[in-house]
């Protein structure tokens, strides 16, 4: 199987670690390996790009730049969103202006030639590939649950930058998750924000977008949402109780991250795939439909 | 040696605002072959073209330089003085000092210097101007109408009222266009099948009037006068001089498809006409539709024609006519919003409609009968949101344009909604209310007061959720996100040229715009004509407009056309290139480089090394010949000149301005 360098960002020791163990569990499996970046620094998520564009753009250069040194010749794999999106306005900008490239060079004192490229885990598991190794791995399926794939906003745009398939209806987070014979729902909110770090700091404006996404899921028949993103699933899942109570009706919707799912049907424990880790209960709909594959 | 009579022209204060006209004056009476020069208030005017006609006399002046507006504008005017005057009308000279000069220089001293430059230029090259004959051709006195929409329906019928015969070409079964589709117009509420379909009848029916329909262009060659233009009739599989139109095959067809007239909302059949009141009312077998056609099965029409007028064997054929002058009337479609706003759902969503689908809806001869029904469910919608400028005035999605009927055309949609659904609520999204025309404004008061809520700002995404589609916004006004659920949301779509215009437009040598719309020849002044001659402008061709501003171009391009036939010939501006076969070494890069197809080679006699030769020259066609000179420039041996603009005038020019 193909390899990769990886750039795991701060998230995926902490709020991410459910991501992390189905990610550790689904590679091995599959023999994907990952190389992560020795040395790498934080992304700048969103303060550093509303500071200065320069230091957005050099912070994540460093990174993309170490992983050139290693002389692997691999493309990034990255885990957020937020890392994801950063990275990729770094490749986009230093590719198209050969100056901001030097520029960039010049600020971490690298070498920097933006030649590899950024990809989600979205974008690896997608591939025709990793999809049948993936499939072959399964033993167990999810047949009969019905999820809603949410695939969060910085995955989608700006298009220009990450070149995705599509800003509103993505196909691809639908296409991995029914590997595992679980159906997506056809809904209107899969590109939709969930308010990321403002859900920290400015909850009142933020706290309904939740609302939205759960209440488009529901009503579109979904009993779970799947995500693919460290952030995004902890915004959906950490505050789903709170927003529950403040709406006076239950939503009932787990909030997986679509790898644990693959690493369910691929045999891993319900502790080995995170689900204890979970704020909003995920074990219980997992023990209703997880069965052998027949 | 030449006796030059400068003029120089103050144009009010336009030109003598920035320019010191007489110091111009004085220095052009210094120049060499200037015997006579002299600055007046309007060189226009009567009495100005009375004194250059007295000076002409008086000095005995054998050519003219006016220093005046663009020779766009009044060019034309002084030849025409120079008729009744000793001086040929070609021994003239315009030096531009208003457009190029006063108009976009505010320091006096320096653009009074550019002022005598110029002046100077034009005094250089006047004394090289020659006398020049102008030639005649013959008019070919039928016109050719191109699109049989409205537009073209009304140009057709006012050159046949002329007295001219008129081919009417349309691509589609019927003629009739967009606005037999409408259910009303605004801001009257006219029934718009009622006011347009006895049009189309006249045209049908009119003597003068040939009905081309379900017809393709397919060549043009030739110039104003005498175009060559061959059309390509495609099989209608129906013997038009022996069906009736009856209809009884088009009630017995077995195949179903979405109706092209009724937006895809309702079917016809396969043999069909597009709607009831079609012109010609006769059915046409849509090949690609028809089993008989596809498999060799079936033939149940052919069947039941009671006078055996299916043709399964019918053939396109193509024939060739020769028109005198061609207007251009191919109107405009609606922009595919389904590939440039999926955050509206990019079609998905059945009772996400546009304008023009809700028009059939609301139409009592509509799939409905006229009663507005959900596409999903054919449930009565209670909540409505109308969408405005939905590819329009958005660059970054759609068109940077205006559309100009869709605020017209949303609050009529508003008010039938209002008047057919009792009770509903009707929501409106706009950027802008645009509503210069006759009687709008109050229209759009009335619709207001009727009920709508207006809604100042875009649709960020329209969703399902359950029965509902809900519209998220932006309410500027209040400055704050707003989502409103509606039953049904009706998307006012962006006016385009139509498919196909480009290659129109490429046939006949006129230009477009960079959107797609038929370049004017001037956005002013010569708004129905086009840069060829002889080719004429109607309609939504040139760019987005409604039914009256339609109607009134469509005339205009006929008083165009029926002027030009009212005479048996035409003169040709003299003002065309010329080749001097024995400089030419036959390359042919002039006739490469020739827009309007005016230059070939030919075969010529020539002697070399005393013997009799043939070889290749380039000749010019008088009649094709625009005198654009981009043959002079590409011409490599200066075999080519420009009668006119000779190489050696501009080099004067050039010396002139070097000095």
């Amino acid at each position: 199987m193909t390899q990769y360098s990886y750039f795991p960002g701060c998230s995926m020791s902490s709020t991410g670690l459910t991501y992390k163990l189905s990610i550790d569990y689904v590679c091995g499996k599959i023999g994907l390996s990952l190389h992560e970046i020795p040395g790498w620094n934080c992304c700048g998520a969103t303060c550093a790009h509303s500071k200065s564009r320069l230091t957005a753009l050099a912070l994540t250069a460093r990174n993309l730049a170490l992983a050139e040194r290693e002389g692997l010749h691999l493309d990034v794999a990255v885990a957020c969103a937020s890392c994801y999106s950063r990275m990729k306005h770094t490749v986009y900008e230093a590719r198209r202006d050969e100056t901001v490239r030097r520029q960039l060079e010049d600020i971490i004192e690298m070498p920097y030639r933006a030649e590899a490229d950024v990809l989600s885990f979205l974008d690896i598991f997608a591939q025709p590939e990793v999809m049948r190794a993936c499939k072959e791995k399964m033993y167990r399926c999810l047949k009969g649950l019905r999820v809603a794939c949410y695939y969060g906003c910085l995955t989608a745009r700006p298009v220009e930058v990450t070149e995705a398939s599509s800003t509103e209806e993505p196909m691809e987070m639908d296409r991995i998750v029914e590997l595992t014979g679980a159906t997506a729902v056809d809904w209107a909110f899969k590109t939709e924000c969930c308010g990321a770090s403002h859900q920290v700091d400015a909850p009142k404006q933020a706290r309904p977008l939740l609302d939205r996404i759960y209440q488009n899921a529901v009503a579109n028949g979904a009993q779970a949402i799947v995500t693919a993103c460290p952030l995004c699933n902890l915004n959906l899942d950490m505050r789903e109780a709170e927003r529950e109570a403040a709406a006076g009706r239950k939503w009932g919707l787990p909030v997986y991250q679509f790898t644990q799912l693959l690493a369910l049907c691929m045999g891993a424990s319900a502790k080995e795939a995170g689900l204890p880790k979970h704020y909003y209960p995920a074990l219980g709909l997992m023990e209703q439909y997880l069965k052998k594959e027949v | 040696m030449s006796r030059i009579g400068v003029f120089v022209c103050h144009c009010g204060t336009n030109i003598a605002g920035t320019v010191d006209v007489a110091r111009v004056a004085a220095e052009m009476a210094k120049q060499p072959g200037v015997v006579y020069s002299t600055d007046y208030k309007y060189m226009c005017s009567e009495p100005g073209q009375s004194m250059v006609k007295e000076k002409i006399e008086e000095y005995d002046l054998d050519r003219i330089v006016i220093c005046s507006c663009t020779p766009r504008m009044h060019e034309a005017t002084f030849r025409k003085m120079l008729k009744d005057t000793r001086v040929d009308p070609y021994m003239l000279e315009i030096a531009n000092l208003r457009e190029q000069c006063a108009w976009v220089h505010q320091d006096r001293e320096r653009a009074t210097e550019k002022a005598i430059d110029l002046a100077r230029m034009a005094v250089a090259k006047v004394g090289r101007d020659k006398p020049l004959t102008t030639s005649t051709i013959p008019i070919h006195k039928r016109a050719l109408v191109i699109g049989g929409g409205i537009a073209g329906i009304q140009a057709a019928l006012d050159i046949a009222d002329c007295g001219y015969e008129v081919d009417l070409l349309e691509r589609e079964p019927s003629i009739g266009g967009h606005m037999v589709m409408l259910d009303k117009t605004f801001p009257t509420l006219d029934c718009s099948a009622c006011i347009s379909t006895p049009k189309m009848v006249e045209a049908g029916a009119h003597p003068n009037i040939r009905l081309k329909t379900y017809c393709e262009l397919e060549h043009i060659s030739g110039y104003v006068g005498n175009f060559e233009v061959t059309i390509r009739q495609k099989a209608r599989y129906v013997n038009h001089d022996i069906c009736t139109g009856c209809g009884l095959c088009e009630t017995k067809c077995p195949t179903k498809v979405a109706s092209e007239f009724n937006q895809g909302i309702g079917v016809r059949s396969a043999i069909y006409k597009p709607f009831a009141q079609a012109v010609p009312a006769k059915p046409v077998i849509d090949a690609e539709h028809c089993r008989k056609l596809q498999s060799g099965k079936c033939g149940v029409c052919a069947a039941v024609c009671p006078l055996k007028a299916i043709n399964f064997e019918d053939q396109e054929t193509t024939f060739t006519e020769t028109y005198g002058a061609i207007v251009v009337s191919t109107g405009y479609q609606l922009i595919e919003w389904q590939k440039l706003y999926p955050e509206y759902g990019a079609g998905r969503y059945p009772d996400v409609i546009s304008g023009l689908q809700f028009e059939r809806l609301v139409n009592a001869s509509g799939p409905t009968e006229g009663h507005i029904t959900r596409p999903s469910d054919g449930t009565v919608p209670k909540d409505i949101v109308i969408v405005k400028c939905v590819g329009s005035r958005d660059p970054k999605k759609g068109k940077p344009y205006c559309s100009r009927a869709c605020c017209m055309y949303a609050a009529k949609h508003a008010h039938q909604l209002l008047e057919k659904i009792p009770g509903c609520n009707v929501y409106i999204f706009y950027m802008d209310v645009r509503t210069p025309g006759k009687g709008y404004e109050e229209f759009y008061d009335r619709t207001r007061k009727d009920g709508a809520a207006y809604i100042r700002g875009r649709v960020s995404k329209i969703y399902q959720e359950g029965r509902r589609l809900v519209c998220k916004g932006e309410d500027t006004l209040l400055g704050k996100p707003v989502a409103v659920e509606a039953d049904m949301v009706i998307l006012e779509t962006a006016m385009v040229p139509t498919d196909g215009i480009e290659e129109i437009v490429h046939k006949l040598g006129i230009s477009m715009d960079a959107d797609g719309w038929v370049q004017e020849a001037h956005p002013k002044l010569r708004p129905v004509e086009t840069q060829t001659a002889g080719v004429f402008l109607a309609g939504t061709c040139q760019g987005p407009k409604d039914i009256p501003d339609t109607v009134a171009q469509a005339s205009a391009a006929a008083v165009k056309v029926a002027a030009l036939f009212s005479r048996d010939e035409m003169e040709t501006s003299p003002m065309i290139s010329h080749v001097n076969q024995s400089k030419c070494c036959g390359c042919g890069h002039c006739v490469a480089c020739c827009p309007y197809k005016a230059i070939s080679l030919e075969e010529i006699d020539d002697r070399y090394d005393g013997k009799r030769v043939k070889r290749m020259a380039a000749q010019v066609n008088s009649g094709l010949c625009q005198g654009c000179g981009c043959c002079t420039a590409a011409c490599r041996t200066g075999a080519i000149d420009l009668h006119g603009f000779t190489n050696d005038q501009i080099l004067r020019e050039v010396d002139a301005l070097c000095q």
